[in-house]
């Protein structure tokens, strides 16, 4: 477990973005630590809105600015705090070393451009490639990522294709300048269940024949246990558990962690994997709880939980767990406050 | 495309049908009696009689007007009460080239201002030159073009001696009508282009393109703009035909021969032909650049189901 600095292509300390609306800040970010090990993938799972689509975005200074902004924290990328570059030098990292995939591929790519040109504008950005060998290498990418025909394809426009092909360009705009690091925010949520299953098998074989890393944020704890290598919970902006993928499910520390988990829907229900299962909701953003956020649903709560915020802090067997029942302290308690269960 | 195009050619005929049929019902419709007119003051009852048998006045509707789009489709008019010529021979000798000249000056005007002013408002929303940008466009837009025009002359021609007053010719005399012309659409085309902009900037392929490592002035018009632009073409189309409708008044104001003074003139000589003619070359213009533009948002726009 004790890995070197080197084995890390990124590293995120302590980020913490905010959105300044009118109504006051909203923490969307609130202080996360993640990092991912070359060649390896760090799943994100959490309910709606606890922060990982923001996490993203920050970590490639995509926020809508002025609203939304990093207020500190560092994003180290291969030794080099993203943070701190100039927008220029951002611009050269983006599609380049690192990638995104998005979420609605009905929306993401440009409906007035033909999807050649959309994968080779990356191309003749980064690699200053002449308008012909870049088209041909966006046709070389829509081969790669499985499109019949390409050559017709990439004069097709996005209208032209179904979801699943949409998705497939997007993912080869992604990988057209061999990033080392892709992340995907949850890239088959909108897609057919066969489709996700393609498109996810897809990303992975990708991933190892070209040995990128890979972030995935996902509602879906199947893809976690199908594709990842370490698992981020999130929950209202912090990160609350960060663990191995066989100890998030063997041996789950974090309540919100086993909510999570337990709701997921058993095989023989024909449920969609829906994690709004645990008692209670999300806090309003603008009035989060003093101690631990989870301290309204959490069936454990006792009086510490909630006036003292835990920190994230290793367990005996390695892992990462923001809770005070693994910590001294918790002995010390009086009974649990809440009435649940 | 191509079968596109044709199509739409031929869902201009009922259109045209629907337009000829105005015309010729509101020049039977309103009051006033044609034959009258034409025979002279000083006509006696039988010398009416007699015109209007000429005119086949008394044939049934229905005949008179196949007879009338008969003809007009030859290209035959009928011939001016007032200068007993034919009308299209006043229509095209000059009339007709200039107002086209007097509107396609003043689209340009409206669609360059509009599309520069939307786009500074749009990528700097809620600035101090966003704000002053759209006050203009409101003034713009609510100031009348006869009020404009004389405001405009007053300024350039009568204080500061820049311009000449009125007539046609030099391009000199193209440039006050042009502005009073084009000042409303270039208010609408900047309103619409800045908030088309504006909704395009938000779409997640805009987020898409920069997670590209795309520059912003390219993400701005390469991305942005080519979106945004769908919208504001049906808007330069529909500009255009009001900008005819506004030419009848700027025409008087500038005293400049176009069509717009032609109506004006013809209406106030009871005129009967030339003023049905004159509508009709109209009507015909701006169902002609009706068509262009939705062939032209066609092919902007691929995203239209080609069935
Ligand atoms: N433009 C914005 N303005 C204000 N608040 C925002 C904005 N974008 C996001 N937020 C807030 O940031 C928080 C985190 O949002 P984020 O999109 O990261 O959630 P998420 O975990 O990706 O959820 P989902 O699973 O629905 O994608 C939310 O509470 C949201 O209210
Ligand atoms: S800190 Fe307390 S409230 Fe929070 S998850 Fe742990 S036990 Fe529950
Ligand atoms: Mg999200």
């Amino acid at each position: 477990m004790n890995l070197t600095k080197e084995d890390k292509i990124l590293e995120v300390k302590n980020l913490c973005t905010s959105f300044f609306t009118d109504e006051g800040e909203v923490k969307a970010v609130d202080g996360v630590d993640l990092s991912i090990e070359k060649g390896k993938t760090l799943g994100i799972v959490g309910e709606s809105g606890s922060g990982k689509s923001i996490t993203s975005l920050s970590i490639l200074r995509l926020l809508q600015e002025p609203a939304g902004r990093i207020k500190e924290g560092e994003v180290i990328f291969k030794g080099e705090d993203l943070v701190k570059k100039t927008k220029k030098q951002m611009r050269e990292i983006r599609g380049n070393n690192i990638s995104m995939i998005f979420q609605e591929p009905m929306t993401s790519l440009n409906p007035t451009l033909t999807c050649g040109e959309q994968i080779a504008e990356s191309i003749r950005i980064h690699q200053k490639l002449n308008k012909k060998k870049a088209w041909a290498k966006a046709v070389d990418m829509l081969k790669l990522v499985g499109i019949p025909s390409p050559e017709k394809r990439a004069k097709q426009y996005p209208f032209e294709l179904s979801g699943g092909m949409r998705q497939r360009v997007m993912i080869a705009i992604s990988l057209a300048c061999n990033p080392e690091l892709l992340i995907a925010d949850e890239p088959t949520t909108a897609l057919d269940v066969t489709i996700q299953a393609q498109i996810l098998e897809l990303i992975k074989n990708l991933q190892k024949e070209l040995g990128t890393s890979l972030m995935i944020i996902t509602h879906d704890l199947g893809v976690v246990a199908e594709m990842c290598d370490k698992v981020a919970v999130m929950y209202c902006g912090k990160v609350v558990e960060y663990a191995d993928v066989k100890t998030i499910f063997t041996n789950p520390k974090h309540p919100y962690t086993i909510g999570l988990l337990n709701s997921v829907p058993k095989h023989d229900e024909d449920v969609e994997g829906d994690l709004s299962i645990i008692p209670g909701s999300v806090p309003n953003p603008f009035h989060l709880p003093e101690g631990c956020r989870f301290a309204p649903r959490c069936p454990h709560a006792k009086e510490i939980c909630l006036t003292k915020l835990p920190h994230l802090e290793e367990t005996f067997d390695g892992d990462k767990v923001r809770c005070w029942i693994h910590s001294e302290e918790w002995e010390k308690q009086g009974k649990a406050v809440n009435a649940h269960e | 495309m191509f079968l596109y195009i044709v199509r739409r050619i031929f869902q201009t005929i009922p259109v045209m049908i629907g337009v000829t049929l105005a015309v010729f019902l509101m020049m039977h419709l309103i009051p006033g009696d044609a034959a009258k007119i034409m025979a002279g003051e000083n006509a006696n009852p039988e010398q009416v009689e007699q015109m209007r048998e000429n005119l086949g006045l008394n044939d049934p509707l229905y005949e008179q007007y196949f007879r009338f789009i008969g003809n007009a489709a030859t290209g035959d008019l009928g011939n001016s009460i007032r200068t007993s010529r034919p009308v299209t021979q006043e229509i095209f000798d000059s009339r007709f080239w200039i107002t086209v000249q007097l509107a396609i000056i003043g689209t340009a005007l409206a669609v360059l201002f509009g599309l520069i002013a939307g786009i500074i408002s749009a990528t700097r929303k809620y600035s101090f030159a966003d704000v002053s940008l759209m006050v203009i466009a409101l003034f713009g837009l609510s100031m009348p073009n006869f009020w404009l025009g004389i405001m405009l002359i007053y300024l350039f021609s009568v204080n500061l001696g820049w311009l000449p007053v009125a007539g046609w010719g030099t391009w000199e005399h193209m440039i006050l009508p042009a502005i009073t012309l084009g000042t409303a659409g270039a208010a609408i085309i900047a309103r619409m282009t800045r908030s088309s902009m504006l909704e395009v900037l938000d779409q997640d392929y805009i987020r898409t393109a920069y997670a590209k490592g795309v520059g912003d002035k390219l993400v701005i018009y390469k991305h942005g703009l080519r979106n945004a632009l769908i919208p504001v073409v049906t808007v330069v189309g529909l500009q255009f035909g009001s900008l005819l409708g506004g030419a009848v008044v700027t025409e008087t104001v500038f005293a400049v021969n176009g069509l717009g003074r032609l109506i004006i003139d013809s209406i106030r000589a009871h005129d009967f032909p030339m003023v049905q003619g004159t509508i009709l070359v109209c009507a015909v213009l701006f169902v002609v650049v009706n068509t262009i533009v939705d062939i032209s948002y066609r092919l902007l726009n691929k995203r239209v189901d080609l069935n």
